[in-house]
């Protein structure tokens, strides 16, 4: 027997949750009072989860390291938002959703949590319209919908290229009004450094005032981390600079397991890296794959001037370009998961085909679009992405095709969670991307801001209310306790240490190394040999950035080098953990492609028979090997098939 | 198109310790920057400098790198998020300088944004005035089907078209009057554009007015340097809207 216990609710797939609901406890209002919810993060999970929360009467502490919760990065998801809303008629139904996701996901998601999901969906695109978010509509008035990758329905709500902002706003100022009333108190420029556990449940946390470098203590009966992915482990990717994966990393080294680490999602259409100045990378929506398609040219020698620059895109005759996604998966074309279309892109450019001049590009040509649509109804569609590329690249992408190459996007693995969202620490929950829950291996396009809303204002608020039915007697969280001394001392020693070392090199030196390391070992493509390699090579670096780190600035003032320094620690063993997971799961699946495990044809070959099972990793203390937990995954209502787009 | 390199670049930029210090400028040399780069990543490639030389780098506010959450902002060569249109300072690239240039780097200039460190200022005030108002008063659950009322298609689009806004405060540093009157407009105007809005519409624009006066911002008389400088090309007729939602406001009171 695993020692996870997942909590799923009994009966049909259908009526779980409307059943765990009926079954679960509910605080009454005038206790509700009584009780203090620490919400760290102030994403779409984190901001929704926080205006429900003290909306319903919970007094409510949000915390950001942002200058203000407006800007966590959920703001720049472009595309959408999946909802099984059905309205254009086109057959799609829960089932459907929660089917499109579960496959999606590649298996390796719970059926139970991906059905309340898609379940709960509608219900978000009725919040956020009642809100005042401005979705795209048609010209009667009522809502449209686009579609999105690896599906063949139209549910996907969108504002512009803008989708996520705008979600995002409305959570936001669902927040604000509970601020102004009292019931949400806001830090901002505040990072949780630790959490603090008192008698096996998570009473608070510890947090740096990024402004003062004060260190302080917040008490609690209820702490929830909602502090998104750690995809920047790979130094370049398109998270925000200062995304992180240290909050869930605190978490995990005080109980709170990690699942799935090795899961993480590769962007097929991201701005290709060029030179060696980049600090970022940029997406560019998956939407545009509805109308763009994707090529390279079927010549290597046009391949080869084209990375010269002896000739363009547009010199390149219709009969010797290769449009290889809708040469190798006929039925969805260009429209195949992220995680196939991001292979096929590497595949191309690995076998000399790239573009670019590094060779690491693909086009995305909009040509045909513009042909069949005319300008103006691509420019209405896709204008501030146009925008966007142009002034990145200075390339008008209405005249030329794009150049994109696949990047770190988003991480499915997170804390491990039960149905409820609660970690393997009492008290402590995770919600949004920060939790593994709910796509499995791969995540499909328009899910992530779903997710993130569907915990916030449509589950945890159900869940929290089961556990702190039994904390109702339980008094405010004293911080003048030992457990609070000893976590506050944890953090202090932790940041003088790492400000002592005063060594020579600055902390993006290393950032960039572990990021080079992660990219070329653990990344689009895995074997044994390079993990093994990668987590020797991360335990190296590691060793190196304790030695020679160099952290200027002072400790109690404005020290973003500081701030980057620690979350760049934690970072060297995300990455490490990661590797191992990887090196674990000897299976290709969704985002996880190990070449151990390849069809004929070489697609990922899952293996249902090893692998179908959550990894979830304990911690055992500084040194030692972590321990994994296996979480099986039981599939009652889909069959298990091997994923095929053709 | 192609990439060149910049073989010497002089940055004249604002240092000060904390919100009490008096502050300077500084002015530091820096080479071989790719034209490709963006403005942050120079500015990157010239703290990693100070480091190493074990100096103080230089404090700015960023996040997203890609224009959309509004963090970044920086007062370049005069202009805020510099010599580029419809762009933030994330998004500014060093196409846009000529080899040699001295670029001058100061913070948002205004009282109701005080400096905090070097060219990171405080924009509480951004915050307060929403919260004052920048909302519609739903709670979770119990709303109406999302297709219940119709919107005409214009109605949502002007809507969104306010709704871009990132909160920077470009307008507010543009501003000669450190107005915050666009900012404030964008939001009664994406949320009074939709009949979910309509309904508090009055008093949103009071209270958010109310609340901006209180907080320093200058009053605004129509210069327009806040439309020009804005990246996301917010439309000074929002200003109108609100002028009108606030006297409207006034008159039923
Ligand atoms: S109106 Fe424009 S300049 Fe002002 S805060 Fe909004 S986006 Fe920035
Ligand atoms: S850093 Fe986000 S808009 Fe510039």
């Amino acid at each position: 027997m695993s020692i996870l216990n997942s909590k799923i609710p009994e009966g049909p797939l259908a009526e779980k949750w409307s059943r765990h609901k009926a079954g679960i406890k509910v605080v009454s209002p005038a206790n509700k009072r009584k009780l203090d919810i620490i919400v760290v993060g102030t994403g779409l999970g984190g901001a929704s989860a926080a205006a429900s929360l003290a909306e319903l009467g919970y007094n409510v502490k949000a915390f950001c390291y942002q200058d203000s919760p407006r800007r966590a990065h959920s703001i720049a998801a472009q595309g959408g938002i999946n909802a099984a809303k059905n309205y254009q008629n086109d057959n799609d139904s829960v089932f459907r959703l929660f089917y499109d996701t579960i496959k999606g996901g590649d298996y390796r998601s719970r059926e139970a949590n991906v059905y309340r999901l898609a379940e709960v969906s509608p219900n978000i695109i009725d919040q956020c319209v009642a809100q005042g978010v401005p979705f795209g509509r048609e010209y009667g008035g009522l809502l449209a919908n686009r579609s999105f990758g690896g599906v063949l329905v139209s549910r996907t709500f969108y504002a512009r290229g803008q989708t996520g902002q705008q979600l995002l706003l409305g959570a936001y100022q669902a927040m604000n009004r509970q601020i102004d009333k009292g019931n949400v108190e806001m830090y901002s420029r505040h990072e949780m450094l630790d959490v603090v556990i008192v008698d096996g449940k998570a009473r608070g946390i510890i947090a740096r005032d990024l402004v003062t470098g004060e260190i302080k203590r917040f008490g609690a009966h209820a702490v929830v981390v909602a502090t998104g992915g750690y995809g920047n482990v790979f130094f370049l990717s398109t998270n925000a600079m200062g995304s992180n994966g240290s909050a869930a990393w605190q978490c995990y080294k005080k109980g709170a397991f990690f699942a799935n680490p090795c899961f993480v999602q590769i962007h097929p259409t991201c701005i290709p890296v060029h030179g060696d100045q980049q600090s970022k990378l940029t997406l560019m929506s998956e939407s545009l794959r509805n109308d763009g398609r994707v090529w390279v040219p079927k010549k290597k020698e046009d391949a080869e001037k084209l990375r010269k620059g002896e000739i363009g895109p547009n010199d390149i005759a219709e009969d010797d370009r290769d449009f290889y996604l809708e040469r190798r998966y006929p039925s969805y074309g260009n429209l195949v998961p992220r995680d196939v279309a991001s292979r096929a892109a590497k595949e191309r450019c690995d076998e000399g085909f790239g573009v670019n001049a590094e060779g690491k590009a693909v086009y995305l040509d909009f040509k045909y679009a513009i042909e069949r649509l005319g300008k103006d109804v691509i420019k209405a569609r896709y204008g501030n992405l146009f925008q966007m590329y142009e002034k990145i690249t200075d390339v008008d992408p209405y005249k030329e095709p794009m150049m994109i190459y696949p990047a770190i996007h988003y991480s499915m693995g997170g804390s491990w969670v039960d149905y409820n969202l609660m970690t393997t620490v009492s008290g402590l929950y995770s919600i949004g991307e920060a939790n593994f829950s709910d796509h499995g291996a791969n995540r499909l396009g328009a899910s992530a801001l779903m997710q993130g809303l569907a915990d916030g204002y449509f589950v945890l608020p159900y869940t929290i209310g089961d556990y702190l039915a039994n904390e109702i007697m339980t008094p405010k969280a004293d911080t003048n306790t030992p457990e609070f001394e000893e976590a506050e001392k944890a953090v202090t020693s932790r940041i003088e240490k790492l400000y002592n070392i005063k060594g020579s090199k600055p902390v993006d030196y290393f950032h960039k190394k572990l990021g080079q390391v992660m990219w070329d070992y653990v990344g689009m493509s895995r074997n044994e040999e390079g993990l093994k390699k990668a987590v020797q090579l991360i335990r190296e670096i590691r060793d190196e950035f304790w030695k020679d780190v160099k952290v200027p600035g002072e400790l109690d003032n404005l020290n973003p080098e500081l701030e980057k320094a620690g979350r760049v620690a934690d970072f060297f063993d995300i990455g490490e953990l990661m590797a191992l997971d990887a090196l674990n799961r000897n299976e290709s699946c969704g985002g996880h492609f190990r070449e151990e495990s390849v069809t004929e044809d070489g697609e990922a070959k899952r293996n249902d028979k090893s692998f179908t099972y959550v990894s979830s990793w304990e911690y055992k203390g500084e040194g030692q090997e972590p321990v994994l937990h296996k979480e099986d995954l039981v599939f009652e209502n889909v069959e298990l098939t091997q994923r095929s787009y053709k | 198109m192609a990439d060149k390199i910049l073989k010497k670049l002089n940055i004249k930029v604002w240092r000060q310790k904390n919100a009490a210090d008096k502050g300077r400028f500084e002015t530091y040399t820096i080479e071989n920057i790719s034209t490709g780069s963006s403005f942050l990543e120079m500015l990157d490639i010239l703290n990693d400098k100070l480091i190493i030389d074990g100096q103080d780098p230089i404090a700015f506010d960023h996040d997203c790198r890609e224009g959309i959450c509004g963090t970044c902002s920086l007062y370049i060569n005069g202009r805020p998020h510099g010599p580029d249109t419809e762009v933030t300072t994330c998004q500014l690239h060093m196409r846009k300088f000529n080899d040699g240039e001295t670029i001058t780097i100061e913070p948002w200039r205004a009282k109701a944004f005080p400096v905090i460190k070097d060219l990171v200022v405080d924009r509480t005030a951004f915050e307060k005035i929403l919260r004052a108002g920048g909302f519609i008063s739903v709670n979770t659950g119990g709303v109406p089907d999302a297709n219940a009322i119709p919107v005409p298609y214009e109605d949502a689009e002007e809507s969104m078209d306010a709704a871009a806004c990132i909160g920077c405060g470009a307008c507010v540093a543009a501003c000669k009057n450190s107005s915050a009157m666009l900012f404030v407009s964008a939001k009664v105007s994406h949320l009074a554009k939709l009949p979910q809005g309509k309904v508090e519409a009055k008093k949103r624009a009071r209270r958010m007015v109310a609340k901006m006066d209180e907080l320093g911002f200058g009053g605004c008389t129509n210069t327009g340097a806040c439309e020009v400088e804005c990246p996301k090309s917010i439309s000074i007729t929002n200003i109108a809207r609100l002028n009108r939602e606030y006297l409207l406001a006034r008159f039923s009171e």
